[in-house]
C-alpha cells in the first residue's frame, strides 16, 4: 500500500486510471467487486485478467460510470469519471456479443460515432471528422470496406471497425472488452501491433481478456481480480504460477503433466502451461522430432503436488 | 353496347365524343375526394401524423420496442375516459395513461426477473382492461369504436391544430436529436462514453411513442397506430442496410399508403384507417416477397458462376 502511495506521488501527472479502494454493489444486493485499488500509468497496456463473474465487466462499467460506486472512486486522468467523459476521454470497444450487428449501419457510419463527441449537437460531420475516420480506417487496415453493412464483416474485420471508432474518438483513455475473442491469428496480431504503437503514443488502454497465452506478449502490467484484487503490477511479476492458481484454481479443470513424461533424466525443471481455453496439445523434445504430451486430467481442488510437475490448468 | 348506342345516336363523331366523356369522367371522378371538407381534412390528417410515426417506427423496429408501441397504445384508454369524466382534454389524459404504463413496465422490471415482453402484456392489457370497465361505468358519448379504430372523416379543425403541432415537436426533436438516439440503440455503452444520457433516451423514446400515439389517436385509434409505429419502419429494414435511406423509404411508405389509404377508401366505402394499414401490410408482403426472389436469385446466380468458372476451359474453346 505504501509502495503504491509512494509511486503515485512519484508521478501522478503520469496516472491514467487510477482505482481507489472501490467497491460495487449492484441494487439486487450482490457485490460484484470489493476494495480494488490500483493506478495504471499512461503509455501502458494493460491487461484485466479474471474468470467469468470475477467482476471484469464491472470493473470497466465502473471505470466507464455505468454503474455507482458504492465505496471507493476511480479517477481518469487525474479527473472524475463525469469529467473524463464530458471531454471525451474515455473510448469503449465493446464485446462482439454486445453488438446488434443486422443493425443497418455501414462501416464508416460506425466509426463516425467516434467523432459524435466532437461535433455540435446537431451531430453534422465536418470535413475534419470526415478526415479523422479515414484515417482511423486506414489505420486498422479497413478502407476498402468503408461501404458494408457491419453484419457482412468477418469476426476480425468486425473488431478492427471498433477499434477504428475508438481511434477516430481520439481518446486518452482506451478499454477494450474481450478483443480477441472470434479473431483470427492475423487480426490478433495486427491489433496488437495497433494497441502497442498507441501505448507508444502515450495512450492508456485496459484489455479485458481471457486469452492468458497472449498478455505476457503485449501487456506490460496485469491486474488479476476475483472479486477483489488479486496481484496488480508489471505482468512478469504477477502472471507466476501461485497467482494464476489463485485467479483459475478451484473452478476450471486441470491437467497435470507429471515430470516423468517429460524426461528421462533427473532433470527437476518444468514446464507450466496456464490456459482457459480448450485443452491445450502439448509437444516437447528435440527440434523436429517433438512427441506429444498426454496431460493428466485433475480434480479441480487438487493442489499441485510438488514443483516437477507440470501443470495445465484449463 | 355502350359504343354502338353512341353510335346510333350522333353517328360517326360519337367515337371522338365517347373518348372525351369517358376522361372527363374518369378525371371528375379522380378529384372527386377533394371536393369535400371532411376528406382534404382526412387527407391532411393522416399526411401530418404519418411522416413522425415512420421516423419513429425507424427506431422502435431497430430498438426492439414495436410491442411497446403496442402496450402504450392499449393503455391510453383508461386515460382518455378519466380525461373524459373529468373533463379536461382527451390527449392529456392519453398522454399520462401512455406515460403510466411505460413507468410500470420500467419500475417492475427493474425490480423483478420478468422478461420486458411479459411485463408488457400484463401492464397493458390491465390498464385495458382498467379503460374498458370505465368506459361501461361511465355515461359518455364518446365512441369506442372511434378510440379503437379512429375517425377520420370526422376529424375537427382543432384536432388537426392539435395533431399538427404533436407531429412537428416529434419530428423536430427527430431531426435535431436523431442521430443521438441512434446510438443509443445502436450501443448504449458508446452513448454514455460520447456523453449522451442512457436514461434520458429511454424514457424520452417512451415519451416521444406517446405523444406520437396521442396525436394518431383521433386519425387511426388506438389499434392502428400501433400499425403505423411498426410496418413502414419494418418494410424499409428489409430493403436497406443504411440507416439515412430507411428513415426516407418508411417516410416514403407511410405517407403513400395513408394518402392512397384514404384515397382508396372513398371509392371502396372502406374504413379509411384500416385500408391504410391494409395498403401497408400489402407493401410489406410485396418487398418480402421481392427480397425472398432476390436472393433466391443471387444463390442461383453464384452457383452457376462456380459451374461455369469450372467448365470454362470447355465451354469457351468453338
Amino acid at each position: 500500500m505504501k509502495n503504491r502511495q509512494q509511486s503515485a506521488l512519484d508521478n501522478s501527472q503520469n496516472i491514467g486510471i487510477s482505482v481507489d479502494n472501490l467497491s460495487v454493489v449492484y441494487k439486487n444486493g450482490h457485490q460484484a467487486i470489493r476494495n480494488i485499488s490500483f493506478d495504471i500509468p499512461v503509455g501502458s497496456i494493460t491487461a484485466l485478467v479474471g474468470i467469468n463473474g470475477s467482476g471484469k465487466s464491472t470493473l470497466f462499467k465502473a471505470i466507464m460510470g455505468f454503474v455507482p460506486c458504492y465505496q471507493g472512486s476511480v479517477s481518469l486522468l487525474g479527473l472524475s469519471v463525469k469529467q473524463a467523459l464530458k471531454s471525451h476521454q474515455v473510448a469503449y470497444v465493446p464485446q462482439s456479443e454486445d453488438v446488434d450487428w443486422n443493425f443497418p449501419v455501414l462501416v464508416e457510419d460506425v466509426v463516425m460515432m467516434g467523432r459524435f463527441g466532437h461535433m455540435n449537437f446537431l451531430r453534422i460531420p465536418k470535413s475534419a471528422d470526415h478526415q479523422a475516420v479515414d484515417l482511423a480506417l486506414s489505420r486498422v487496415n479497413m478502407q476498402s470496406f468503408k461501404h458494408r453493412q457491419i453484419g457482412e464483416l468477418s469476426g476480425g474485420q468486425r473488431k478492427r471497425v471498433f477499434l477504428a471508432r475508438a481511434l477516430a474518438q481520439q481518446s486518452q483513455i482506451i478499454l477494450l472488452d474481450e478483443p480477441f475473442t472470434g479473431v483470427d491469428v492475423t487480426t490478433e496480431e495486427h491489433i496488437i501491433r495497433l494497441l502497442k504503437d498507441l501505448a507508444s503514443e502515450g495512450k492508456v488502454i485496459l484489455v479485458s481478456t481471457h486469452n492468458l497465452g497472449s498478455v505476457p506478449e503485449f501487456c506490460d502490467h496485469a491486474i488479476l481480480i476475483n472479486k477483489e484484487l488479486l496481484a496488480y503490477g508489471k505482468t512478469s511479476k504477477v502472471f507466476t504460477t501461485q497467482n494464476l492458481q489463485k485467479a483459475f484454481g478451484g473452478v476450471l479443470r486441470r491437467f497435470v503433466l507429471s515430470a516423468e513424461n517429460l524426461h528421462d533424466d533427473v532433470d527437476s525443471r518444468a514446464v507450466t502451461v496456464i490456459t482457459d481455453d480448450e485443452r491445450p496439445v502439448v509437444l516437447y523434445g528435440e527440434k523436429g522430432s517433438e512427441k506429444l504430451i498426454e496431460s493428466q486430467r485433475y480434480q479441480s481442488n487438487t493442489p499441485v503436488s510438488s514443483k516437477n510437475t507440470a501443470t495445465i490448468q484449463e | 353496347m355502350l359504343l354502338e348506342n353512341s353510335a346510333d345516336k350522333h353517328g360517326g363523331i360519337s367515337v371522338f365524343d365517347l373518348n372525351l366523356l369517358l376522361s372527363s369522367i374518369t378525371i371528375d371522378s379522380l378529384i372527386q375526394p377533394f371536393s369535400f371538407d371532411f376528406m382534404l381534412q382526412a387527407f391532411a390528417v393522416v399526411l401530418v401524423i404519418s411522416l413522425p410515426m415512420a421516423l419513429l417506427s425507424c427506431y422502435i423496429v431497430l430498438k426492439g420496442w414495436s410491442l411497446m408501441g403496442d402496450a402504450i397504445a392499449h393503455a391510453v384508454l383508461p386515460g382518455i375516459v378519466l380525461a373524459y369524466m373529468l373533463a379536461i382534454p382527451l390527449s392529456i389524459g392519453a398522454f399520462a395513461a401512455g406515460l403510466c404504463c411505460a413507468m410500470t413496465t420500467g419500475f417492475i422490471k427493474e425490480n423483478s426477473r420478468l422478461r420486458e415482453d411479459t411485463i408488457m402484456g400484463i401492464v397493458f392489457s390491465g390498464m385495458f382492461a382498467i379503460g374498458i370497465i370505465l368506459f361501461h361505468q361511465s355515461n359518455t358519448d364518446l365512441h369506442l369504436t372511434h378510440l379503437l379504430l379512429g375517425d377520420v372523416l370526422g376529424i375537427k379543425t382543432e384536432d388537426l391544430i392539435e395533431t399538427g403541432l404533436l407531429s412537428i415537436f416529434v419530428l423536430a426533436i427527430l431531426l435535431v436529436r436523431g442521430r443521438d438516439l441512434m446510438l443509443f440503440i445502436f450501443d448504449p455503452q458508446q452513448a454514455q462514453v460520447t456523453g449522451i444520457s442512457v436514461k434520458f433516451w429511454h424514457y424520452g423514446i417512451q415519451i416521444l411513442l406517446a405523444l406520437t400515439i396521442v396525436a394518431a389517436l383521433q386519425a387511426v385509434g388506438m389499434i392502428l397506430s400501433v400499425a403505423l409505429l411498426i410496418i413502414p419502419g419494418a418494410c424499409a429494414l428489409l430493403v436497406t442496410k443504411q440507416f439515412s435511406k430507411m428513415k426516407i423509404i418508411a417516410s416514403a411508405i407511410a405517407m403513400s399508403c395513408s394518402f392512397f389509404g384514404v384515397y382508396l377508401s372513398f371509392y371502396l366505402d372502406s374504413a379509411p384507417a384500416a385500408t391504410i394499414v391494409l395498403l401497408m401490410a400489402a407493401v410489406f408482403c410485396v418487398l418480402f416477397s421481392f427480397k425472398l426472389y432476390a436472393e433466391r436469385q443471387l444463390v442461383r446466380r453464384k452457383i452457376k458462376k462456380k459451374h461455369s468458372v469450372e467448365e470454362l476451359p470447355y465451354a469457351s474453346n468453338p
